[in-house]
C-alpha cells in the first residue's frame, strides 16, 4: 500500500496536466479533437482517487517531501511535497468527480464550438491546478497552485473572449483575486520569517512551541485568510464571482462547485488549528456577512446563473462561518455536499440554457417541467439539497452548521447570537429564492411560447451526469441516518482537530476544547434541526404563495419596497462603490503620476536641457559680442594706431632723416 | 583555453566584427548569417564558463591579469564571480536572439547595424568581467557608442531626441563615475601608499575610509548606476529610448544595459563603500519603493505598448534595487535572479511588441483588439510572457519577486517591513496593467479591417521565442540551476557588509 500512496497521488496530479498538454499540442490531429481522451482520463483519475482514498483509510496519513530549491546549505530550504490525509483524500475524489462529470457534460454542451479543443485543454489545466492545491503539504506550493488556479480560471471565464463581457469578467476575477493574494503572500512571509518553514506540520509544531503567538499570530491567520476571501468570493472581494458567470456554464459548475471557490474554504480548513480566537472571530463574521449579503441579492436576480452564483457565495459564507465557529469538519462536509448539488444545479442550468437555445433570463422560461423532465427532477432534488430539505445531503451538512452556530453562540453569548440569527435567516432566504427560481422556470405556463416550442430535453451525455449528481445529493451517500451525519463515514473520518490555541480567549471569542464543544453541539442539534426545518418550510411556502398560487401581487409588493428591491437587484451597489472609490482612485492617481512624470520629472530634464541651451546661446552671444568684441576691439585699436603710424612709415629716406633731425632737436632742448 | 576564456569571449565579437566592414553592402544574407554565427559561437563558448565554474569558491574565477597602463598600475584584469557569470550568460543568450529579431526588421545599413551589435556584445561581456577600474570604465563608456547609433539611426520618428537624451543622461552619470574613480584612487593611495586600479585590492582599503568620504564617493559612483538602472526620478530617458529604439535595441536595453546599473551597485557601491551603503540605504530604498509603485501606476495609463513595458521595467528594477539594499542572502540572490528574469521576461515582451509592430507598424494599443482570433499561437506566447512578468508562480518572475520580498521583510538594513508591504501591492498593479494590455490587444472582437489579415507568429519568430519561453518555465520550476551559481558570491558580498557593520559599530563606540 505504501507505493500506492507514494506514487498514485503524483499520477493523479499529472493526468490532467497530460490531458492539457496532449490536447493543446495535438488536439487538432486527434479524432473529435481528443475530447474522448480528456473525458476518459478524468474518469480514470476519479477511479485512481478512490483507490488512494481507500488506501488512506487503511494505512492513515501519508506525506512525502522533496527539496525544491535552496539558498545554500543552511535553513533556507524550500521544499515541495504532498500529503494524503482525510482532507486531501476526500477533496481528491470531489475534484475529480465534478471535473469528470463536467468533462462529460461539456462534450455535448460545447459541441460545435470553434474552440472545442482549447476548451477541453483548459479544463485539464484547471483540474491540474486544483489537484495540486489540494495535494500539497506546504503553504508556498499551495500559493503556487493557488495562482495557477487563478490563471486557469482567467482562461476559462474569458473563454468567449470575442465578446466584451467575458474578458472583462476574466480580468476582474484575476485582479480581485490578486488583491486577496497579496494578503495571503504577506501571511506566508510572516510564517516563514518567524518559523522558517512552509510545511503545514512544521508550522503547527512551531506555533505549538510558542514561536509565533499573540498579535502576530492573529495577523498571520487573518492574512492567510485574505487569500480565501479572494478565492472563495467572500465579502468584500465577492464581486468577481457573479461576473464569472460569463464563462461557459459547465465551467461555472466546475469553478463554483469543486475548484477555485472551494480552494479558499480548503485553505481555511487547513489552517484552522492555527487561527487565534480573534482571527476566528474575523473569519466567522466575514462568513456570516457574506452569507447574508449574497442571499439578499439572490432573491431578486432574474438570470438563472446569477441566482445560482449568489447562492454559491452565500453557501461559501456558510462554510467559512462554520470553520470560524469551530466546526471545521462541518464546513468541509458542507463543501463536499455542496460540491455535488451545486454542480448539479449549474449543469441543470446549463441543460436549460442548452435546451432553450441560450436563454438565461428566467422571465422567458416557465413550464419547462413538461419539456425537460429529467432536468426538472434533478434540479428539484438539488434544490431540495440546497434548501436543506430532509433526506438530502444538504440537510445533513447545513443542519450541522446551524447547530454549530448555535453551540458557538451559547458558549460565547452576547453579540455572537447574531451568527445563528444570520445563519437561520439565510436558510429561509435560500429556500425562498431557490423555489422562486424553480417555480418561475419550471412550473406554471410558458412565458415565451416561441422559445418554449423549440425547447427540448438534453441528450444523454448531459442528463447522465445530472442524474448521477442528483443521486449524490441524497443522504445515503454520506450517512445512513437521514437526520444526523455523525454516524456517517465522512463525519467518522473527518473530525475537527483540536485547535492549537484551545483555552485562549479573544475579544469575544473563547476557543473551548473539543469535548466541551461537542457537548454544546449535542444540545443544539435538535433545536437547530426543527428551527431550520420550520424556516426552510416557511421560505418554500412563501415562494409558492408569491409565485405559484400568486396570492400576493409581486409587482405591487416590489413597487412598495422599491428602494429595498433596487438595492438587492443592484447587488448592494458594490460594483458601483468600487468603481467610484478604488478603481477611480487608482486611475486618477495613475493619471496624476503620468502627468507628474511628463510635466515635472521629465520637465526638469527637458528644462535643464533648455536651460543648458539658453546658457549655451547666451555664452555663444557673449563669446561673439563681448569676448570676440574685445578681441576685435583690440584688433581695431591696433589697426587704428597702425593707420596713424603708417603715415610715418613712408619708406623715403628723406622723411626719416627729417624725423631724425627733428628728434635730435627735441632731445637737445630736453636735455640742455 | 580555459584560462583565457574571458578574453576570448570579450574579443571574439570585437575582432570578428571587423571583417564585417569588408563585406559588400549587398551581401545582406551573408552579413546576417555571419553575425548570427559569431554570436552563437560566443554563446556556446560561454557555456564553458557555466560548466567549469566552481560554485563553491567565493573568489573570482577565470582570472587573467596583464599590465596595461603601468603609470597608474592599471591592469588588463578580468575575472568573474557567480553574479557576473549569470549576467554574462544572459548577454550571450540574448544577443543571438536580438540578432534574429532584427533579421527581417532592419532593412537598411545592415552592415553597420550588425557591426555595432557585435561591438556591443563584446563590451557588455567586458563590463561584467572587468576587475580593473579603468578597464571597467572603458567598457562602460564604450557601450554608449553603439547604443547611441542604434537608436539614432534605426529608431523611429523621434529618435534623435531620444538618443541624445539617453546619451546625455548616462554620460552625466559616467562623468561622475570617472571623477569618483580618480578620487578613490587618490584616497586609497593616501591610506596604502600605492596607486591601484584593481577592484579586489581597492576593496580591502576603501572599506576603511572615513564615513563622510565614503558617502561622497558612494554618491559619485552610484548616481551613474542609478541612472542606468533607472531609479526614480532618473528614469525618464528610458521610456523615450525604448519607444524610439528598434526591437533589438529595446531588448538589449532592457535585458542587458539596465543590468549594468544593478550590477554596478553590487560590485562597486556595496563592495567598495559598505558603510556609506548602509548609511544611505533609507534614501535609496524609499526611491526604489516609489519607483516600484510609480512605475506600475504609470504603466496602467500608457497608450503605447512599448512605453507601458518601459514603465513596467522601472517598477521591476525597483524590486531589484530594493532587494540589493536589503542585504540579506534571500533578497540579494533574489535580486540577482530577478536581473535574469527581467532580462528574459521584459526582453520577450519587447520581442512580442516588435512582432506586432512588424505586422501593423503601430504600437498604439487602441489600434488593436481581438488579435487572438488571427494569431492563436502568438496569443499563447504573449500570455505566458505576460504572466511571467506578472510574477505568476511556476514561472520565473515569481522566484525573484518572492525571494526579494521575503528577504527584505525582515532585513536589518532596511529597518522596516513597510518597504516590503508597500512593494507587494505592485503584485496587483502588474496584473492590472499587463492583463489590461493583453485584453485590449488580444481579446475582444476583431473589428479593425487592418487587423484581420495579420499573420500568426512564424516558425522563424518562434525559433527565437522558444528558448526564452524555455527558460521562463525552467527558472520557475527549477530555480536551483541558477540560484546555486550566485550563492557563494552573494555570501561573500554580504560578509563584506557584515565586516563594515562591525567596523561602523566599533567606530561609533570609540567616538562615544
Amino acid at each position: 500500500m505504501d507505493y500506492t500512496l507514494k506514487y498514485l497521488p503524483l499520477v493523479i496530479l499529472l493526468v490532467p496536466m497530460f490531458s492539457f498538454l496532449l490536447l493543446a499540442f495535438f488536439g487538432n490531429k486527434l479524432p473529435r479533437k481528443g475530447d474522448f481522451i480528456a473525458v476518459s482520463l478524468l474518469f480514470i483519475n476519479l477511479a485512481l482517487s478512490l483507490i488512494v482514498f481507500f488506501a488512506f483509510a487503511q494505512t492513515g496519513k501519508y506525506s512525502y517531501t522533496v527539496d525544491w530549491f535552496n539558498l545554500g546549505k543552511g535553513n533556507l530550504n524550500f521544499t515541495a511535497g504532498f500529503v494524503i490525509d482525510e482532507l486531501s483524500s476526500i477533496m481528491l475524489i470531489v475534484v475529480n468527480a465534478i471535473s469528470a462529470f463536467v468533462h462529460l457534460f461539456s462534450v455535448k454542451y460545447m459541441e460545435g464550438d470553434a474552440k472545442y479543443k482549447k476548451y477541453f485543454s483548459y479544463l485539464g489545466l484547471f483540474t491540474f491546478s486544483m489537484l495540486g492545491l489540494v495535494l500539497t503539504n506546504n503553504v508556498l506550493l499551495m500559493y503556487v497552485f493557488w495562482e495557477l488556479v487563478g490563471v486557469s480560471s482567467y482562461l476559462l471565464i474569458g473563454f468567449w473572449y470575442e465578446k466584451p463581457a467575458p474578458q472583462e469578467a476574466a480580468k476582474k476575477a484575476f485582479i480581485v483575486n490578486r488583491v486577496g493574494d497579496v494578503g495571503f503572500f504577506l501571511g506566508i512571509m510572516i510564517i516563514f520569517l518567524t518559523l522558517g518553514t512552509f510545511t503545514f506540520t512544521d508550522i503547527f509544531a512551531g506555533i505549538e512551541a510558542g514561536k509565533l503567538q499573540g498579535g502576530l499570530l492573529t495577523a498571520a491567520g487573518i492574512l492567510l485568510f485574505c487569500g480565501a476571501i479572494g478565492k472563495s468570493a467572500q465579502f468584500p472581494l465577492h464581486v468577481w464571482l457573479p461576473d464569472a458567470m460569463e464563462g461557459p456554464t459547465p465551467v461555472s459548475a466546475l469553478i463554483h462547485a469543486a475548484t477555485m471557490v472551494a480552494a479558499g474554504v480548503y485553505l481555511t480548513a487547513r489552517i484552522f488549528v492555527m487561527l487565534s480566537a480573534d482571527a476566528l472571530t474575523f473569519v466567522t463574521f466575514i462568513g456570516a456577512i457574506t452569507a447574508f449579503i449574497s442571499a439578499t441579492i439572490a432573491i431578486t436576480q432574474n438570470d438563472i446563473k446569477k441566482v445560482l452564483a449568489y447562492s454559491t457565495i452565500s453557501q461559501l459564507g456558510y462554510m467559512i462561518m462554520a470553520i470560524g465557529v469551530g466546526a471545521m469538519s462541518f464546513g468541509m462536509f458542507h463543501l463536499v455536499t455542496h460540491a455535488f448539488f451545486k454542480a448539479c444545479l449549474f449543469l441543470t442550468a446549463g441543460s436549460v440554457i442548452f435546451g432553450m437555445h441560450h436563454v438565461q433570463d428566467i422571465r422567458e422560461m416557465g413550464g419547462l417541467r413538461k419539456k425537460m423532465p429529467i432536468t426538472y427532477w434533478t434540479f428539484l432534488i438539488a434544490t431540495f439539497a440546497l434548501c436543506g430539505v430532509p433526506f438530502t445531503s444538504g440537510f445533513l451538512s447545513k443542519d450541522s452548521i446551524l447547530a454549530a452556530t448555535m453551540a458557538f453562540a451559547n458558549i460565547n453569548g452576547g453579540i455572537t447570537y447574531i451568527i445563528p440569527i444570520i445563519g437561520f435567516s439565510v436558510a429561509g432566504m435560500t429556500a425562498f429564492y431557490m423555489f422562486r427560481l424553480l417555480i418561475i422556470a419550471f412550473l406554471g405556463e410558458p412565458r415565451n411560447k416561441e422559445k418554449y416550442d423549440h425547447c427540448h430535453e438534453s441528450p444523454i451525455q448531459m442528463t447522465l451526469p445530472l442524474i448521477i449528481l442528483a443521486a449524490l445529493s441524497t443522504f445515503v451517500v454520506f450517512s445512513f441516518n437521514p437526520i444526523g451525519a455523525d454516524s456517517g463515514w465522512i463525519m467518522q473520518m473527518m473530525k475537527t482537530p483540536e485547535s492549537l490555541l484551545t483555552g485562549t480567549k479573544g475579544m469575544i471569542y473563547h476557543i473551548v476544547d473539543r469535548a466541551e464543544y461537542t457537548e454544546m453541539l449535542h444540545h443544539a442539534h435538535y433545536p437547530a434541526m426543527f428551527l431550520s426545518l420550520a424556516i426552510a418550510g416557511l421560505g418554500i411556502l412563501l415562494a409558492y404563495v408569491f409565485y405559484h398560487w400568486k396570492k400576493v401581487d409581486v409587482e405591487k409588493l416590489t413597487e412598495k419596497i422599491k428602494p429595498l428591491y433596487n438595492f438587492s437587484l443592484n447587488k448592494w451597489y458594490f460594483d458601483e462603490l468600487y468603481d467610484a472609490t478604488v478603481i477611480s482612485f487608482t486611475m486618477a492617481i495613475s493619471r496624476l503620476s503620468a502627468w507628474v512624470d511628463n510635466k515635472i520629472v521629465d520637465g526638469v530634464v527637458n528644462g535643464s536641457a533648455t536651460v543648458t541651451r539658453w546658457t549655451s546661446f547666451g555664452s555663444g552671444k557673449f563669446d561673439n559680442v563681448v569676448v570676440d568684441g574685445l578681441v576685435n576691439f583690440t584688433g581695431g585699436l591696433v589697426g587704428f594706431f597702425g593707420l596713424i603710424f603708417r603715415k610715418f612709415q613712408t619708406g623715403k629716406i628723406q622723411t626719416y632723416i627729417m624725423f631724425l633731425v627733428f628728434g635730435i632737436i627735441v632731445l637737445y632742448f630736453m636735455f640742455r | 583555453m580555459q584560462q583565457h576564456i574571458l578574453s576570448i569571449l570579450i574579443f571574439i565579437p570585437v575582432l570578428f566584427s571587423i571583417p564585417l566592414l569588408f563585406f559588400k553592402k549587398e551581401w545582406e544574407k551573408q552579413i546576417k548569417s555571419y553575425t548570427l554565427f559569431v554570436s552563437l559561437a560566443v554563446f556556446i563558448l560561454s557555456l564553458v564558463l557555466y560548466f567549469t565554474f566552481n560554485t563553491e569558491l567565493q573568489d573570482f574565477q577565470f582570472v587573467e591579469k596583464t599590465v596595461w597602463i603601468p603609470s597608474v598600475n592599471s591592469y588588463y584584469y578580468v575575472g568573474i564571480d557567480g553574479i557576473s557569470l549569470l549576467l554574462i550568460l544572459l548577454t550571450t543568450f540574448i544577443m543571438p536572439i536580438s540578432i534574429l529579431a532584427s533579421w527581417n526588421t532592419i532593412k537598411f545599413r545592415q552592415k553597420e547595424f550588425y557591426f555595432l551589435m557585435l561591438l556591443l556584445e563584446g563590451s557588455l561581456i567586458g563590463v561584467f568581467a572587468a576587475l580593473d577600474m579603468i578597464l571597467f570604465y572603458v567598457f562602460w563608456e564604450f557601450i554608449l557608442i553603439p547604443m547611441y547609433f542604434m537608436i539614432g539611426i534605426w529608431g523611429s520618428e523621434n529618435r534623435i531626441y531620444a538618443t541624445v537624451k539617453f546619451f546625455i543622461f548616462t554620460m552625466f552619470g559616467s562623468v561622475l563615475l570617472l571623477v569618483g574613480i580618480i578620487w578613490l584612487a587618490f584616497q586609497v593611495q593616501a591610506i596604502s601608499g600605492i596607486i591601484t586600479m584593481e577592484i579586489p585590492r581597492i576593496m580591502t582599503f576603501s572599506v576603511y575610509l572615513p564615513l563622510d568620504k565614503q558617502i561622497y564617493l558612494f554618491i559619485l559612483f552610484s548616481l551613474g548606476f542609478l541612472i542606468k538602472v533607472p531609479l526614480f526620478p532618473f528614469h525618464t530617458w528610458l521610456p523615450d529610448a525604448h519607444v524610439q529604439a528598434p526591437t533589438a535595441g529595446s531588448v538589449i536595453l532592457a535585458a542587458l544595459l539596465l543590468k549594468m546599473g544593478t550590477y554596478g551597485l553590487i560590485r562597486f557601491s556595496l563592495s567598495l563603500f559598505p558603510s556609506a551603503f548602509i548609511k544611505l540605504t533609507p534614501y535609496v530604498a524609499v526611491l526604489a519603493v516609489i519607483g516600484i509603485i510609480y512605475g506600475a501606476l504609470l504603466s496602467i495609463v500608457q497608450k503605447d505598448m512599448k512605453k507601458l513595458i518601459a514603465y513596467s521595467s522601472v517598477s521591476h528594477l525597483g524590486f531589484i534595487v530594493l532587494g540589493t539594499f536589503a542585504l540579506t542572502q534571500e533578497a540579494m540572490q533574489g535580486s540577482v535572479i530577478q536581473m535574469i528574469n527581467h532580462g528574459l521576461s521584459t526582453g520577450a515582451l519587447f520581442l512580442i511588441v516588435g512582432m506586432i509592430y512588424e505586422r501593423r507598424h503601430t504600437k498604439e494599443i487602441a489600434q488593436f483588439g481581438g488579435l487572438m482570433k488571427v494569431m492563436p499561437v502568438f496569443s499563447v506566447v504573449f500570455l505566458i510572457v505576460s504572466l511571467s512578468s506578472i510574477g505568476l508562480p511556476g514561472l520565473n518572475g515569481f522566484i525573484g519577486e518572492f525571494l526579494i520580498l521575503i528577504g527584505s521583510y525582515n532585513s536589518q538594513n532596511l529597518h522596516s517591513s513597510l518597504y516590503t508591504i508597500l512593494s507587494s501591492t505592485a503584485v496587483i498593479f502588474s496584473a492590472v496593467y499587463l492583463l489590461w494590455l493583453y485584453q485590449r490587444v488580444m481579446l475582444g472582437p476583431l473589428e479593425k479591417e487592418e487587423n484581420k489579415a495579420v499573420k500568426d507568429i512564424s516558425k522563424f519568430e518562434m525559433s527565437y521565442m522558444l528558448p526564452v519561453l524555455f527558460f521562463i518555465v525552467w527558472i520557475g520550476v527549477q530555480p536551483n540551476t541558477f540560484l546555486k551559481l550566485s550563492e557563494s558570491s552573494v555570501k561573500k558580498v554580504l560578509m563584506n557588509y557584515e565586516k563594515a557593520k562591525t567596523l561602523m559599530e566599533t567606530q561609533g563606540n570609540e567616538k562615544k
